[in-house]
């Protein structure tokens, strides 16, 4: 394995690509995107200028969007390997980011009203960890940014307004409605991560979990599959489009994730992922060698 | 495509409407969430010059602070406006401003506000930070940097030609209202709902 520097150098590289790469099945969507958008139009502009930005971010290595918003975390690790010790590798890892400008400073006290200053503070970064049978170690995070945060949502069902039951049109229905709710303030085109069921802890997880899905990713359970596909095809009829300026590109991509329920509750949890949808990977193998997997 | 020079006059932004792309360049200042709240607790002497015909923009930097002690925006695109709704009419009025940047629009006080105001929300691209922070070329100074950090501050900074839309006049259009109602009546109808 790696020593502590050297994980935390490794974290801080890990956190540089993905606040300055967008991943390349991200890019393609919103080429794709703009093929569709009419010639002219305020949609095919603002896909225009993302374009242009992403690939000076890249060239640049500067970050894509300035609210780099907050490191989601999932590692899994062998028992050999302490999740202490892990911990306290990002977050130093954060603090170095943070002074390099690949992150912006982000942590506020909500009390007092103070930034930390250092890009790290009580909750931030956000990090869950699993143990595992394998050897190596697997670091996967997003950087989400708090506009896209502040559309995300929690359905209950049954919901009256959408005649919405506790089934998968159900479903269907909540999750369009928080594409509308959302209009262009999460910095659409966005990727839905969404969770149906679960409980209001496991399930914005969960939600989160999803975003980390490649788009072209296929969901294993074919019904879920077909609903994916469906919301996907239906979000970019409802004409939000870009930045909310009304166009053929609403949604880059829709992931659903399913966790049991208890008899009394039945949520959907929408996370609205911006179209700067940073996500990075890497894998520490047992002899320390690091492979990047985005 | 129009340039529009800052400082600039209640004439020139009567004349814009919403769907019209303009490039602003001069000096324009950048404040979001504490610092409207700021602003509207008092009237802040020093920052008036900066704002008095020009525009504000939603913006929280990331910024470098080079030895000579002089600063350079890093990434610099807009921040969510409506979070402003509550201030940013009486910001207008007491301020003089002549026009809003941020992005994902602002609410009907905000749009009376424009009106009776005679100033305009310009549209910048969210996330396109990259872009943006180009069309930066100086920074000037800074307020409020030890009060409120880094993202917070009020920046006061040149520009060249830096892209909006117009999504909001001074006319009461709104591009978001018209979205907004259009995407409702399809979401209705998708999911077969009385319009």
């Amino acid at each position: 394995m790696l020593s502590r520097d050297e994980f935390e150098a490794t974290f801080v590289e890990l956190i540089r690509r993905a606040s300055t790469r967008l991943p390349d099945d991200v890019v393609e969507a919103i080429r794709r995107g703009r093929e569709l958008e009419e010639e002219g139009s305020l949609a095919q502009k603002a896909l225009d200028t993302i374009l242009m930005n992403v690939d000076l971010a890249r060239d640049q290595s500067a970050p894509i969007c300035q609210d780099t918003g907050t490191p989601v975390v999932f590692v899994r690790h062998p028992a050999e390997v302490s999740t202490r010790m892990l911990s306290a590798c990002f977050e130093a890892a954060v603090r170095t980011a943070t002074s390099k400008q690949f992150l912006r400073p982000n942590a506020v006290d909500t009390l007092t009203g103070r930034n930390t200053g250092t890009g790290a503070g009580r909750g931030i970064p956000f990090m869950h960890f699993d143990e595992w049978d394998e050897p190596a170690v697997e670091v996967r995070m997003i950087l989400k940014g708090g506009g896209s945060e502040n559309v995300g949502t929690q359905y209950k069902l049954p919901e009256s307004r959408l005649r919405a039951g506790r089934d998968l049109e159900g479903v269907r229905r909540v999750v369009l409605d928080a594409v509308v709710q959302a209009q262009g303030k999460g910095c659409a085109p966005g990727v839905l991560g969404v969770c149906i069921g679960g409980d209001r802890v496991s399930a914005f997880a969960e939600s989160k979990l999803q975003i980390l899905r490649p788009l072209g990713d296929v969901n294993p359970n074919p019904e879920l599959a077909a609903l994916e596909a469906r919301l996907l095809d239906e979000g970019n009829q409802l004409g939000v489009g870009p930045m909310g300026f009304g166009g053929k590109t609403t949604l880059l991509g829709v992931k659903i994730g399913v966790l049991d329920r208890l008899p009394a509750c039945y949520f959907v949890t929408v996370t609205y992922m911006c179209w700067a949808d940073r996500r990075a990977a890497v894998r520490i193998g047992e002899g320390g060698e690091v492979q990047w997997l985005s | 495509m129009a340039e529009l020079k800052l400082p600039v006059g209640e004439g020139a932004i009567r004349e814009l409407n919403v769907g019209d792309y303009v490039e602003l360049s001069g000096r324009m200042i950048t404040g979001r969430d504490a610092a409207h709240k700021w602003l509207i607790e008092g009237r802040r002497e020093d920052v008036v010059p900066y704002l008095e015909g020009s525009v504000i923009y939603h913006c929280g930097p990331v910024v470098r602070h080079n030895p000579d002690d002089s600063w350079d925006f890093v990434a610099a695109g807009p921040t969510t406006s409506i979070r402003e709704e509550p201030y940013q009419a009486d910001v207008i009025a007491r301020y003089g401003l002549r026009g809003v940047i941020g992005k994902g629009g602002m609410g009907p006080k905000t749009l009376d506000g424009l009106m009776k105001s005679g100033a305009v929300y310009l549209h910048a691209i969210g996330g396109a930070a990259q872009v943006l922070a180009r069309a930066v070329k100086r920074v000037e100074r800074v307020f409020m940097l030890e009060e409120f950090g880094v993202p917070e501050a009020l920046w006061v900074i040149q520009v060249e030609r830096f892209p909006v839309m117009v999504t909001m006049d001074s006319h009461g259009g709104s591009l978001h209202d018209e979205v907004e109602q259009a995407s409702g009546r399809r979401l209705r109808e998708l999911v077969g709902l009385e319009p």
